[in-house]
């Protein structure tokens, strides 16, 4: 086993997916010859060439309807967003083209489109550019979302978005890029199948129900609670659409109490959904009411000591654990 | 690589008549309640659809807007299925489950059917870019109206378009309106075709009246992209009879003008023209309209005593690969 970076995972599922398959290629901002803002596609203009690197221009709706339209024709687009905040420029392809066309032409047409790129607040870079928007896309039928965690995921996740043939959103943790993992070498196929939640931490007294950036959150948090004899299990969902109802409510009979802390924004977000999801089926199982620790309800501010504020962190989730287990 | 077959004129003057007698029997369907929804006929407009898919080869892609019955037609789906379409019914080229404004024929290459003005141009941008990709010859071609011009998707896909010298003939049929509002109160320029100089694409402008000037300069511009990709913006010149929908009764413009245009009609000139050069009689005219006539009254009936997909059916078109309910993993349905 090796240790690499998200990043390093991610460029090795590109490359790797690429190799197999003539007819999958990579497009969006800065992909080819600038290697990616975030340096994941590193290498692959050298060894895949223009043709299959392809370099836009700053046109989010124009290059994912372009890739939707190349998908209608049999090709596997991966479409990179520089962040996700900017497919919302996009969001009319992403939201309106890729997912509708299987039903609007009765079946005919299937969208084998991979759309992904950094998601959710980074660090101070303001209310534009710190959405977090799996939320946004997990709540229209058509579209998958993934949110890996780790470099092992994020390589097993966006193989089998490219490989699916249905539009599949892999949206990657900003500030997780340079973070490293343990992660089978290269001669080893990876695919982690969509749909499928990971235990990251077994315990006992209550289920961290988590995604993306706020999955290292919870290990830390889960830490700092074994010193207070609390043993907390962390769910990582890694898949928001389709959702592992199993898994959560396997952990929820397990410890009976649930605190879902998620990047997104309070309304409407991805634990409101997990909390109906829990309540309806397994409302027995509960020893105390599911809280969520999400951002506040604001635009991001660009003040650090305000940011902070906003986004979900351990205080507010240790607080909310000890309030699940009345401890 | 070879020319396309001349299709034979009276065939093609037979479609554009099968697209007017399909028309006017969806408004009386409509007015019926048979049809649903939004409804946005061709009348006046068939010689654009039918002389562009004369200068292309079947296995050309066409992609148009929502105005799209003429087109799916033109390019061979059968009236059964346009019909059946509009009906909702399961035997429509969409199933019934994309309605007028989203025919899909995967067989004829017509790829829709699209609803969002200007949202299909970047798709198409995306399947010359297939073809260019796999090296095919094959030229795409994207009908819109005069009201996508103005929309960003359009003009995001036309630069791509220019930039990565796809194989795309734009086709704008400007009818004059978008929807109630005229070019001239909706566009800075003086002529549309002045749209694709800003992205270094040749343009031109073509009289959508005329079938034979349609097809022959589509021909022309069609051949010349398949010896070298590049792209293509033609603005042909039509005109709506009816107004945008059919609950639009088009009180923002005066019978004068309607009346302009209907002496121009693209069948009455065509027919004209070919009966003057001794290729048609009216005897024949008459025949081939009667035809038009009967094959969509049948269609009629196909559409009325077709079936409507089972309700449960609704999931399968969600995702393919027989994951059936959003939101939950199939892996995890027993």
């Amino acid at each position: 086993m090796r240790e690499i970076t998200y990043r390093q995972a991610l460029n090795e599922a590109l490359a790797e997916e690429l190799e197999r398959d003539p007819s999958v290629f990579l497009m969006g901002e800065e992909v080819a010859e600038y290697h990616g803002a975030y340096k994941v596609s590193q290498g692959l203009l050298e060894r895949f060439g223009p043709k299959r690197i392809i370099d836009t221009p700053i046109s989010e709706n124009g290059f994912a309807g372009l890739g939707v339209g190349a998908a209608m024709v049999g090709l596997r687009p991966i479409i990179e967003f520089m962040t996700f905040s900017f497919s919302l420029v996009a969001f009319d392809q992403v939201v309106n083209n890729a997912p509708n066309m299987l039903m609007m032409s009765g079946g005919q047409f299937n969208i084998p489109i991979t759309f992904r790129g950094p998601n959710g607040p980074a660090h101070q870079l303001g209310a534009t550019h710190s959405h977090a928007t799996e939320n946004l896309y997990a709540s229209v039928p058509g579209l998958k979302v993934c949110t890996p965690a780790t470099p092992r995921d994020a390589k097993g996740l966006l193989k089998t978005a490219v490989r699916d043939n249905n539009p599949v959103l892999v949206l990657e943790a900003e500030l997780l890029y340079s973070s490293k993992g343990i992660v089978e070498p290269p001669d080893e196929e990876l695919l982690i199948p969509l749909g499928h939640a990971d235990v990251k931490r077994e315990g006992s007294d209550v289920s961290i129900i988590c995604y993306a950036q706020t999955v290292p959150l919870a290990l830390t948090v889960a830490q700092q609670l074994e010193e207070e004899d609390i043993s907390a299990e962390i769910v990582d969902l890694r898949s928001i659409k389709p959702l592992d109802e199993q898994a959560i409510f396997e952990s929820v009979a397990k410890t009976h109490r649930v605190v879902i802390v998620e990047q997104d924004r309070p309304f409407c977000g991805v634990g409101a959904e997990v909390c109906y999801r829990i309540q309806k089926n397994i409302f027995d199982a509960l020893d105390a009411p599911i809280l969520r620790v999400s951002q506040e309800d604001v635009p991001m501010p660009y003040n650090e000591r305000l940011e902070k504020f906003v986004l979900p962190n351990a205080d507010k989730l240790i607080a909310a654990v000890k309030k699940v287990c009345y401890a | 690589m070879q020319r396309p077959e001349q299709r034979d004129e009276v065939e093609m003057l037979a479609l554009m008549l099968l697209i007017r007698r399909f028309e006017e029997r969806a408004s009386q369907q409509y007015q019926a309640q048979k049809i649903g929804g939004f409804c946005h006929l061709y009348i006046g407009q068939e010689a654009v659809a039918v002389g562009a898919v004369a200068a292309t080869r079947p296995d050309d892609y066409i992609i148009t807007a929502y105005r799209d019955h003429g087109h799916a037609l033109a390019r061979g789906t059968s009236a059964n299925a346009c019909m059946a379409e509009l009906f909702g019914k399961e035997t429509g080229c969409s199933r019934g489950l994309g309605g007028s404004m989203h025919f899909f024929d995967e067989a004829h290459h017509m790829y829709g059917g699209h609803a969002i003005v200007g949202a299909h141009v970047p798709l198409a941008a995306g399947m010359a870019f297939a073809s260019k990709y796999r090296s095919e010859d094959r030229v795409t071609l994207c009908f819109f109206g005069d009201g996508a011009i103005n929309q960003g998707s359009f003009h995001e896909a036309l630069n791509l378009i220019a930039l990565y010298k796809l194989p795309v003939v734009l086709i704008c049929e400007n009818n004059l309106f978008a929807m109630g509002t005229s070019v001239k109160r909706s566009t800075s320029l003086k002529q549309i075709v002045d749209r694709a100089e800003g992205y270094d694409i040749p343009g031109e402008i073509i009289d959508g009246m005329n079938f034979r000037e349609v097809r022959d300069k589509l021909d022309e511009i069609i051949n010349s992209i398949r010896k070298e990709s590049h792209p293509a913006f033609v603005e042909v010149r039509t005109y709506r009879y009816r107004g945008h929908s059919m609950s639009d009764p088009a009180s923002y413009r005066t019978k004068e003008e309607l009346e302009k245009y209907r002496l121009d009609d693209p069948i009455t000139r065509f027919r004209a023209q070919l009966t003057r050069e001794g290729k048609l009689t009216n005897e024949q005219f008459d025949r081939i309209d009667k035809q038009a006539k009967e094959t969509v009254l049948a269609a009629v009936k196909f559409a009325e005593k077709s079936p409507e997909l089972p309700l449960e059916k609704v999931y399968d078109y969600v995702y393919v690969n027989g994951s059936a309910r959003a939101g939950i993993s199939p892996a995890r349905q027993a």
